[in-house]
């Protein structure tokens, strides 16, 4: 009965075609694998955010317990599980970073966009967050928009990339 | 084999075993934390660091597999050292609260901090703040305590099959938890609070009510199911404060059933009572015990010198002790009757001749893992005896092909290869892989077994039950239920025979196997010998009336499968002597006179399982005020109407006299009978069970469970489909008539009920008015 309450017509269409590519990737009896892709998948879907609702319809989609969902979905900070701005931007503030001067890069962040770690823009345009090590420690500081790795930061490179986004 | 060393001493190990299960069977000590025999291994608290030579690093005893030649030290300074440091970690958010903690006195963590712990803390910053979920009415949480050992999620996971606790968030900010509010409702759940090493999870029922140390442990074995769970009683004083698990790997391995652990609460409930009851023309009054029972006795002796010994019976409750079920038929058979019954859940006997001396599972409860294919015919195992549903789910889990045969589909926690759905022709469809089955072994297909059209699935079903090692087809409780028990139990033999499978019953009352043996059945006497006096079963009693009843242990307005009618027949009764520990509402008004026995765990006595076994137990705390057990207020009754043979001093001399029923086993052979099942004609079909916590008495009347989500209102489930059939669509409450009966009830939509049928659970106050159990039912509007 816990494993039913997932309404897996939240999925769209495309979605679940997309999530079908993947379960196809996997052993007939093992389709929980395509967990991951299905969570990135939704959270595009709902524009950047997974919703209870959204994790339990993936539980049911792949025949799991939902609390197998919600593990992976709060384990990796990619998952965002709470509604956020247009635009995702995590700052690394892990050791090269830190010491490369990632607190000046929050600073002006902070600053520039009036609002503190973890929180959203008034105007739903921006989310702020603070992230572990993102494999780029070559171009510490760095902070990844949306999809996109921006690395060496300084106050005028962050402000450009801020201007460039819609 | 493999030769190695753990402190010196040379052991000899199985390959691949971890060296911890080497160290445990040799005695040594090794802490753990996330270690436990019975589920996989984590490797996630680090406790069990050793020391392995040549080895630069500590390694996890529990994860580390042991190796020809292979030296371990578990108490060399670098092991102690390892250990210490882990357990400096784990006690850096842990909360110092153990002097308000329920878990402290048995604390894994504490006892590992004296040993192990520094005295003073290096850990001056702030520590990890928690929120405690709730997981419903038998668990508490206070998850600061929480060292992420993660046992409770597997065996969530592993055992129980219900994944519902995980881990979520990581590293410090790990949870464990629903994360989404929800309850935890498995039908094992309690057990995480056995498991648990801190005091994150215990037994909310129990919290804040005593100290380990004030308790005495008394062994016992618990009546609610036929598996015979061996349990252990915490006492203090004269109060049962808690039940727990007691170790028996070829019973309950570690496991207890929630139902078996939050029983006892039953016996606190305000319906009991503790000095016997006499009805007097001015009402029911409290008085001494000679007076009750010379009341009871001249009573019984009435009816019997005015209508004679056929007039009399005596109804058994399928979890009285064999002590007292052999004494009941003892004394009814001493005054003449043979009218004793205990099987009140049951309404066919005709083939009651043939069967073997008790339902008998057919094999060792430990076999059931090692099932290879089984067919269960009838049963909702996962409820009805949780630890056996648990022994199949390994098998199924193992690759055993478990097929099912109900009247409606039930949810199971594992792998279930086939479950046809038969609620009006349940027969033709046992009947059909009965075909099947026959039809691979090329044999004859004997006399009057049903036409049926053999499909797919029961053919994969007769298949599955031909390969492999070991197969099973078991009768479940739902069968006993049914009107055409006799067809059904007749062909699954017949399957099980054509197989070359186990043939086995489950048996659906907690000493059903017990209550056969000592003769607590109207045809046959104690050890399944002959009787001089054939008597009436249960049924027999009910429809044509009997004038004086004797009731031990049960109630039958919610025991019987035909409340109405047993509560008719004993309103109409010229005497009813009730031995009940409980005076409800029903009991006071047909009852004479109820003489209250000791409860299970209040008094010695002996269950018989479904496998045959004989367990018996002491008391492990006398019964409170007058009540007295109830072999003794049998022996007494026998004296009082002057029965030959009842000069028993103790509960010794009773189990003397049952020896010959010692003997007795059971071939489960079942002969072939030409079936003439009864049909099923227009109308509703009513489908029936006993929910999990409306078993019997005490466990109806434990509040804890009563609370969890399982424990099924009365109601009328019913699929959308079936109520627009009937013009009754979006109602809410319905009027139900079965029989004479007739009951206003709830509706619940269940789309998981077949159309054409209601399910409309037994065993409760609500549904103590219909008139039967499977059966054609009329529904209109409230």
């Amino acid at each position: 009965m816990k494993q039913a309450r997932g309404n897996i017509d939240l999925i769209t269409p495309e979605s679940c075609a997309e999530i079908d590519r993947w379960i196809s990737n996997y052993p007939a009896d093992q389709k929980q694998s395509a967990v991951m892709a299905a969570l990135r998948i939704l959270q595009d879907q709902n524009g950047g955010w997974l919703s209870h609702e959204l994790m339990d319809a993936i539980a049911a989609y792949l025949d799991m317990p939902p609390i197998a969902v919600y593990e992976v979905a709060t384990f990796y900070s990619m998952y965002r599980l709470e509604p956020c701005g247009r635009h995702k931007i995590n700052v690394c503030t892990n050791i090269s970073c830190l010491l490369c001067g990632s607190e000046e890069v929050v600073a002006h962040l902070q600053e520039r966009l009036g609002i503190k770690l973890g929180e959203t823009t008034a105007d739903g345009k921006f989310t702020l967050s603070e992230v572990e090590c993102l494999g780029a420690c070559v171009g510490a500081p760095m902070m990844q928009v949306n999809r996109d790795y921006h690395e060496r930061l300084t106050p005028e490179t962050i402000d450009a990339i801020l201007d460039s986004l819609q | 084999m493999v030769n190695i060393e753990i402190n010196g001493i040379k052991l000899e190990a199985r390959d691949g075993a971890m060296v911890i299960e080497v160290a445990d069977e040799a005695g040594i000590v090794i802490p753990r934390f996330c270690y436990h025999k019975k589920l996989s291994i984590a490797a996630n608290c680090r406790m069990c660091l050793v020391e392995v030579e040549k080895v630069a690093k500590p390694l996890p005893a529990c994860a580390t597999p042991v190796t020809e030649g292979m030296k371990v030290f578990t108490h060399s300074p670098k092991a102690l050292g390892a250990q210490r440091a882990v357990l400096e970690f784990l006690l850096i958010n842990h909360p110092l609260d153990c002097p308000i903690c329920d878990q402290g006195g048995e604390c894994d963590l504490q006892e590992m901090a004296i040993g192990f712990g520094g005295d003073v803390s290096r850990y001056a910053e702030g520590k990890r703040v928690v929120t405690d979920p709730d997981l419903g009415a038998l668990i508490a949480t206070d998850m600061g305590r929480c060292i992420h050992c993660t046992r409770c999620v597997r065996f969530g996971q592993e055992v129980a099959g219900m994944w519902e606790l995980g881990g979520t968030g990581r590293g410090e900010h790990t949870r464990i938890g629903t994360y989404v509010a929800d309850t935890v409702d498995s039908e094992l759940s309690a057990n995480v609070v056995d498991l648990c090493p801190v005091g994150a999870l215990t037994s909310k029922p129990y919290r804040y009510s005593g100290r380990p140390w004030e308790l005495v442990g008394r062994p016992g074995i618990s009546p609610h199911d036929c598996v015979g769970a061996n349990l252990r009683a915490d006492i203090r004083g004269k109060q049962i404060m808690r039940v727990l698990p007691q170790e028996r790997e070829e019973i309950n391995e570690t496991w207890l059933a929630d139902r078996d652990r939050f029983a006892y609460l039953g016996g606190r409930s305000a319906e009991r009572i503790t000095a016997p009851m006499v009805k007097r023309e001015t009402g029911w009054q409290a008085t001494d015990w000679d007076s009750a029972l010379t009341f009871a006795a001249e009573g019984l002796k009435r009816v019997l010198d005015v209508h004679g010994p056929s007039q009399l019976g005596a109804w058994v409750g399928d979890t009285a002790t064999v002590e007292e079920a052999y004494l009941t038929q003892k004394l009814m058979r001493a005054l003449g009757s043979g009218n004793v019954d205990h099987r009140l859940r049951q309404v066919d006997f005709r083939d009651q001749e043939q069967l073997p001396a008790f339902p008998y599972l057919g094999m060792a409860i430990a076999d059931l893992e090692r099932l290879d294919g089984a067919l269960l015919i009838g049963s909702n195992i996962r409820k009805e005896q949780p630890l056996l549903g648990q022994r199949l789910r390994k098998a199924a889990l193992r690759g055993g092909q478990i097929a099912f045969i109900n009247p409606r589909a039930y949810p199971f926690n594992f792998p279930v290869s086939q479950q046809i759905v038969a609620a009006h022709n349940w027969v033709t469809e046992v009947a059909a892989v009965a075909r099947a089955a026959l039809a691979l072994a090329g044999e004859e297909i004997p006399e009057g077994l049903p036409e049926a059209e053999v499909g797919e699935a029961h053919e994969a079903i007769a298949a599955a039950l031909r390969s492999g090692e070991q197969r099973a087809v078991l009768l479940g409780n739902l069968a006993a239920y049914h009107p055409a028990q006799t067809e059904l139990r007749a062909m699954a033999a017949l399957i099980a025979r054509s197989c070359g499978a186990h043939f086995g019953v489950l048996a659906e009352g907690g000493n059903s196997a017990g209550a056969w043996l000592a003769g607590a059945v109207p045809h046959r006497g104690m050890a399944a010998q002959p009787t001089a006096v054939m008597g009436r079963d249960w049924r027999s009693m009910a429809h044509e009336g009997v004038k004086g009843l004797l009731l031990l242990s049960t109630e039958p307005e919610s025991d019987c499968i035909e409340p109405l009618r047993a509560t008719q027949a004993l309103k109409q009764a010229d005497f009813v002597v009730a031995i009940n520990a409980f005076a409800s509402d029903a009991a006071r008004d047909y009852a004479d006179v109820i003489l209250p026995p000791a409860l299970y765990l209040e008094a010695a006595g002996t269950l018989v399982n479904c496998e045959g076994r004989w367990q018996s137990f002491e008391g492990t705390t006398p019964p409170p005020g007058e009540a007295r057990p109830a072999w003794k207020l049998l022996r007494v009754l026998g004296n009082l109407l002057n029965a030959i043979g009842f000069e028993q001093l103790s509960i010794t001399d009773v189990r003397d006299e049952l020896a010959p029923a010692l003997a007795v086993g059971a071939d489960n052979q079942i002969p072939w009978r030409v079936p003439a099942p009864p049909s099923f004609e227009g109308g509703i079909m009513r489908l029936v069970d006993y929910p999990i916590y409306s078993v019997d008495g005490l466990v109806r009347r434990s509040a804890p469970l009563q609370q969890t989500r399982d424990a099924i209102a009365g109601a009328v489930y019913v699929a959308g489909a079936t109520l627009t059939q009937v013009d009754l669509g979006g109602a809410d409450r319905v009027r139900v008539m079965q029989g004479e009966g007739e009951a206003l009830l709830p509706v619940i939509v269940d789309e998981a009920i077949p159309v054409g049928c209601v399910y409309i659970p037994a065993g409760t106050t609500a549904t103590a008015a219909l008139g039967g159990g499977f059966g054609v039912v009329e529904m209109t509007h409230a």
